[in-house]
């Protein structure tokens, strides 16, 4: 059985639009997936939609299942038991998914005391523990978010994701708020991490080559809909529509640019 | 450094009040209702500030208004911050319907001027010192609960809110350990606005004749009785003044330094 399954998800707003349209795909036990889109294609939203986190004022329809566990229409409840110890979200931008006044190793720690029941000592050494994994030195526990750059900000945020063992990690663009060099860092991070766990990662992005180096398979949405399934390399040796083919062509010019390797 | 030296003489000047508001409870010149001294006596040996027109001595009625100005700002915020608070919070959480409904309420109240509110309050429960906490706390509510519903929406849109969510952490909890202290800073230095605003509230009330009754001196009152009599002898009307000031200014500097301790993104960067 897979370990997230959507069928048919659709999200409107409450006066009739719709923003992601009769979209399907699933994600087996340590599978990963890319979702790509451009800005306004509905990604995040499918992102949020999974773990049932839409903002108010959006409704989704169709069937998404989380480990076997309906997600739309659940109670807060039997959602908060999902989130966290079967799905993680690590958003975009880490300076507003970190409480500014809260010192990290208080935030790492919140998921494992309430997931684990950790208290004491054994948090405070999970919290070291789980700093370590994401390569932050220890004395960034005692560090606010203010005070560490953005890409140890996103370790930390990842730290957090990853403190109850997930079954199912979800980064919503985790890497586009940071600065080049160290993208590839956090990439690396994440793709070690997701392998060493065996997790299963659904990776949202904008960016074809970012994708490409964490997962095989992708989802191609516009605007709402997918237009394409399938193996990346599949989709950049043969686009098929004008859309996919639009967003390839960008990301070798950009990768030329680049001298990379796609 | 300059921030410390604002903490600093806030905490004297309020020190200051608070402390001629206590000595007050044990001893004053002369008991509340003495009026043994001569009328509008200059200050001297034996009445050191003077007297009023009644022979009451000034430096006595100016300490028990200490005493009532920081009952009545403590408790005038208190009220507010705990109705306002509470009601700021649900708003912020509710739903659509319930939060347009509360944010119309609160215009409305807003929109009554605080004193007009105030006279209505002690117009159903008489003049005294527990009117005028009430009737200024309730005014105060409205306000401290706009600002409150605000700073609460803006917290909760934030991933870190919606994170703490996805790992499953309780609304309880998201409240006491995001929610209140991100909007506590900005809490803080309003609420001390409020206090100011409270202790000027009552002053306004007893000048109309409308706070705690004599022998209660607020400075209110001791501004008004003296009003007749400012040309003959002015330290009737200056005295209380001045205190008057001396407080406001104290609690406004002290929240602004209270501010920056309660704030790690402000420490180190003045």
């Amino acid at each position: 059985m897979s370990l997230l399954t959507v069928s048919d998800l659709t999200v409107s707003t409450a006066d009739g639009r719709t923003l992601v349209d009769g979209l399907s795909f699933s994600i087996a036990k340590g599978h990963r997936l890319g979702l790509i889109g451009e800005s306004g294609s509905g990604k995040s939203l499918t992102a949020l939609a999974v773990t049932g986190l839409l903002p108010p004022g959006l409704r989704a329809s169709g069937t998404v299942l989380l480990d076997g566990t309906p997600v739309i229409g659940a109670n807060e409840r039997s959602l908060n038991r999902l989130r966290g110890r079967v799905a993680a979200v690590v958003f975009q931008e880490p300076s507003t998914a970190l409480d500014p006044l809260m010192r990290l190793g208080n935030q790492v720690a919140e998921p494992l005391r309430r997931h684990q029941g950790l208290r004491g000592a054994a948090l405070r050494a999970a919290v070291a523990s789980a700093l370590e994994e994401v390569a932050l030195p220890a004395r960034v526990a005692h560090a606010y978010p203010h005070e560490v750059s953005g890409g140890q900000r996103q370790r930390a945020a990842i730290a957090m994701a990853l403190a109850c063992r997930p079954a199912l990690l979800i980064a919503d663009e985790p890497t586009t708020a940071l600065d080049v060099t160290v993208q590839a860092e956090v990439l690396a991070l994440l793709d070690r991490l997701v392998a060493a766990h065996d997790m299963a990662l659904l990776f949202v992005s904008h960016d074809l080559a970012v994708v490409g180096k964490v997962t095989d398979e992708v989802v191609v949405l516009s605007s709402g809909r997918a237009v394409r399934t399938g193996p990346l390399r599949a989709i950049l040796a043969d686009p098929q529509d004008d859309y996919t083919a639009a967003l390839v062509a960008s990301a070798r010019r950009l990768d030329e640019a680049l001298g990379g390797a796609l | 450094m300059r921030r410390r030296v604002f903490l600093i003489a806030g905490i004297v000047l309020v020190a200051l009040v608070v402390g001629i508001a206590l000595v007050s409870l044990f001893w004053t010149p002369f008991p509340a209702a003495d009026t043994t001294g001569g009328r509008l006596e200059g200050p001297g040996a034996h009445h050191l500030l003077g007297t009023d027109k009644l022979g009451r001595d000034l430096l006595t009625r100016l300490m028990i208004g200490a005493r009532i100005a920081v009952a009545v700002g403590l408790g005038a915020v208190a009220l507010g911050a705990v109705v306002g608070g509470v009601a700021g919070l649900l708003a912020g959480f509710a739903n659509r319907w319930l939060d347009d409904t509360l944010a119309a309420l609160l215009d409305i109240l807003i929109a009554f001027p605080t004193l007009l509110l105030a006279m209505l309050v002690v117009a159903a429960r008489g003049a005294s010192l527990g009117s005028a906490i009430v009737a200024i706390g309730l005014a105060m509510s409205a306000i401290v609960a706009r600002l409150t519903r605000v700073l609460v929406k803006r917290v909760l849109a934030m991933d870190y809110v919606t994170l703490a969510r996805t790992s499953g952490v309780s609304w309880p909890r998201i409240v006491t350990a995001h929610v209140l202290p991100n909007i506590w800073p900005t809490m803080a230095v309003n609420l001390a606005l409020q206090f100011g605003l409270a202790v000027l509230a009552e002053a306004s009330l007893s000048y109309l004749g409308l706070g705690p009754p004599p022998p209660n001196a607020s400075w209110g009152r001791l501004l008004q009785e003296a009003q007749s009599t400012v040309l003959t002898a002015p330290i009737g009307a200056i005295a209380p003044g001045v205190l008057l000031v001396v407080l406001v200014v104290g609690v406004n500097l002290l929240a602004d330094g209270l501010r920056d301790v309660a704030d790690p993104t402000r420490r180190g960067h003045r």
